[in-house]
């Protein structure tokens, strides 16, 4: 015991004498190298010639020093390889500032797009300065990529970014033990997660409920019960009605879209359902999508649909595993054959037409990243829907099992349906709507109605 | 400055006068009970921010920081967290570096075009001075495309002058404005006894202006200060990530998903530790900045 303060003490004066010393740390910070032990055949760069010298700047929405020195780290290889050096600059303001930076003439080398649908739109307006993706990163994708990964990529057409990082968000998280104790079996059909809804719902005592969500994120309030939405339309609708309403081809007011609204509705306006241990239905709009999982690891809440990334989230000292204090099961669908799944990633476009930007995007396409990539993510929350990657390589056993459902053959992968709308509805009205629909109890079809009106007519 | 004080006969001396005028005002219990009420309103979100930061990350998610007074739980943890994010303190520097200038540059060029628009007649003042006073009235927001444009253009883009520049840009307006009324404020015949003298416009600029504006000049820097030093916006559009302020650095802190956010308060207490030092060694000025303003020559 008398060791812990000693060790506090010195860690905080290193901490403080860091902080404060003059010099300047190093952007060349190799400090995850060591955890790489994946080969890489260099030869793979020879057909871009002598890179050496060269820059590659890479502007992205990761810019917290534990998330963004993970990609620092996997790229080292790469500019072992070919002498070139990859710049990262991070900035949280990603989705504004680069519309900006692009209209401004300032356009990185590469930019990582979070949603295909602000992919698309600058691709679009600033069609004279994207470059398509070279042929070779191509091949990578063909050949390493499935068929959707590379659609999501594809503007009118043309092939502009490559899949760098992927997540699956049909996801419920619960507490293995609570279910357990209860005797209850991971449901494997929407029927039987509502049978276990309703036996909890009977036996609840006092603030627990079966559920538990929140959908307040700031400026972007709403957005997980538009995953809710899209989870439930892959459960309802088909996958082409699914493609048919990002587009508004299907028409968001269309009893197909209610009916997937509804589903969502028949637990998140369900008063006896919802909110474990934060209170009444309306709570959910005012809880922050960040912490509303948390009462599970009280005994309040049961169950909690999030996103993979959601591990992050639980703090410290929980463990995120089958056996741990918390995990994850796959959020059935109405048969066992059936398997939709919601996920979301980035995508890479490039702003130069350089040999070095043309040999970054094939690294990036390459399983070699991917591999790399999991071994320097010590703390988890990256994958990749690389075919090649190796799930060993991956860190943390919720990552392994997205992959496992990613890889899965029978998977029937969408893309978050609210990134691919135009932004106006994506990151507009379906949130404001959603919440509205939560918050004021405003009735599906009058909310669904408002969205549909909000669509921009081209 | 108060040597000139009229021989009139009387008790007390006009300061002493003014010291029992504003003791009997001060001591008025109702003004006291506002000025509590206020002062109270105003520390409440202070107070509870710097709770906040010193609570377990596990409390700071699940319940209010009032609930400390009936479960105190304090850790350091947030601050040790925040401090330990690399480059920290270059972006301490980096705040420094970018302030210091951003200060310095508006000031210097509000107190030429100030003297100018109050003491030198020429034509066209009245319109000019409407229309820089006017440009008040632009937000910034809509500033930001045409001016990336024009750096990116000029070459400048990826450089502190980007930052220097815009800050004062933004600035000036209300920094030539302040200043102005300031020197208009300062009786005229002492501005001509100067001339009569045979002082030029230099020489009334630097000898009988400049000090009579100290407190002014001090009070428009604190406020220059603050709002430089406490800016995201425009570090967010312009500061190239070698040049990112401590504002933008603990934004980030917060990570892509929003799941350490609970460091935010501990790093919001970090970067107010600046201004605080500054406000405090400065307030003398700044209040009498603001009487300097109210009161007429």
């Amino acid at each position: 015991m008398s060791k812990l303060p000693l060790r506090k003490i010195l860690g905080g004066t290193a901490a403080t004498a860091m902080v404060f010393s003059l010099a300047a740390c190093s952007s060349e910070d190799s400090g995850g190298n060591d955890l790489i032990t994946y080969e890489i055949d260099c030869t793979q760069f020879e057909e871009f010639g002598d890179l050496s010298g060269t820059t590659v700047t890479v502007y992205s929405s990761i810019a917290s020093e534990s998330e963004a020195q993970p990609h620092v780290d996997s790229f080292a290889p790469f500019e072992e390889c070919t002498g070139v050096d990859v710049e990262w600059e991070g900035n949280r303001d990603f989705e504004a500032q680069m519309p900006i930076r692009a209209a401004a003439g300032n356009a990185p080398d590469i930019a990582y797009f979070p949603q295909p649908g602000l992919m698309g739109s600058i691709v679009r307006d600033y069609n004279d300065q994207v470059v398509p993706v070279g042929p070779t990163a191509e091949a990578n994708i063909d050949q390493y990529y499935s068929e959707a990964f590379k659609a999501y990529g594809t503007v009118d057409g043309t092939l502009y970014g490559v899949p760098v990082g992927a997540n699956v968000k049909s996801f419920v998280w619960y507490s293995p033990s609570m279910f357990a104790e209860a005797g209850y079996e991971i449901p494997t059909t929407w029927d039987e997660l509502m049978t276990i809804t309703e036996d909890i719902a009977a036996n609840a005592e006092g603030v627990e409920k079966p559920w538990c969500a929140g959908i307040e994120s700031g400026g972007a309030t709403g957005w997980p019960a538009t995953d809710w939405v899209e989870d439930m339309m892959l459960r309802t609708a088909t996958p082409e009605q699914y493609d048919q309403w990002v587009t508004n081809e299907l028409a968001f007011n269309d009893p197909v879209v209610i009916e997937a609204i509804d589903k969502a509705g028949s637990i998140l306006k369900n008063p006896d359902y919802v909110n474990g241990g934060l209170g009444n239905v309306a709570t959910i709009a005012t809880a922050p999508f960040t912490d509303a999982g948390l009462p599970i690891l009280d005994g309040q809440c049961w169950m909690h649909r999030q996103a993979s990334f959601y591990q992050a989230n639980w703090g410290e000292g929980v463990t995120v595993a089958e056996d741990g204090d918390v995990w994850a099961f796959y959020l059935p669908a109405d048969s066992v054959d059936e398997h939709p799944v919601l996920g979301a990633g980035e995508f890479a476009t490039a702003f130069r037409d350089a040999p070095e930007v043309h040999a970054f995007q094939a690294y990036l396409t390459s399983p070699d990243w991917s591999n790399i990539k999991g071994q320097t993510t010590p703390n988890g929350g990256w994958l990749s829907a690389n075919t090649e990657l190796d799930p060993a390589n991956l860190t943390k056993p919720i990552d392994q099992l997205s992959y496992e459902i990613l890889a899965d053959p029978a998977t029937v992968f969408r893309f978050d349906g609210s990134d691919l709308m135009p932004s106006a509805v994506g990151a507009g009205t379906f949130w404001t709507e959603m919440t509205s629909w939560i918050a004021n109890d405003k009735s599906t079809q009058d909310v669904a109605d408002a969205i549909q009106d909000s669509w921009p007519s081209e | 400055m108060s040597a000139t004080a009229p021989a009139m006969p009387r008790k007390l001396t006009r300061k002493e006068q003014r010291a029992v005028d504003n003791k009997t005002k001060l001591t008025s219990p109702t003004a006291s009970v506002i000025a509590i009420i206020i002062a109270i309103v105003w520390t409440t979100p202070t107070a509870g921010l710097l709770i906040t930061s010193f609570r377990p990350a596990s409390e700071i998610r699940t319940t209010g920081w009032w609930t400390v007074f009936s479960n105190p739980d304090f850790t350091t943890e947030n601050y040790s967290d925040a401090l330990g994010t690399s480059g920290l303190g270059q972006s301490f520097i980096n705040s420094i570096v970018i302030t210091i200038p951003a200060v310095i540059i508006p000031i210097l060029l509000a107190l030429l075009a100030a003297y100018a628009f109050a003491w030198i007649p020429f034509k066209g003042r009245d319109i000019l001075f409407t229309a820089v006073f006017a440009l008040q009235v632009v937000p910034i927001q809509v500033t930001l495309i045409p001016l990336l444009t024009q750096y990116v253009n000029v070459g400048l883009d990826g450089t502190l002058w980007v930052l220097w520049l815009s800050h004062s840009m933004f600035a000036l307006p209300l920094a030539i404005f302040l200043l102005h009324n300031f020197m208009k404020e300062i009786p005229a015949s002492l501005i001509e006894a100067a001339r009569v003298d045979g002082a030029g416009h230099v020489r009334i600029f630097f000898t009988v202006l400049l000090p009579l504006l100290v407190p002014a000049i001090a009070s428009f820097g604190i406020f220059q200060f603050l709002w430089v030093w406490n800016d995201l916006l425009v570090a967010m559009v312009f500061a190239s990530n070698d040049y990112a302020p401590v504002t933008r650095k603990i934004a980030e802190m917060v990570g892509s998903f929003g799941s350490a956010w609970h460091l935010l308060a501990a790093g919001a207490f970090i970067s107010m530790l600046v201004p605080v030092i500054v406000f405090l060694a400065l307030q003398r000025y700044f209040v009498r900045g603001m009487l300097a303003g109210g009161v007429k020559g």
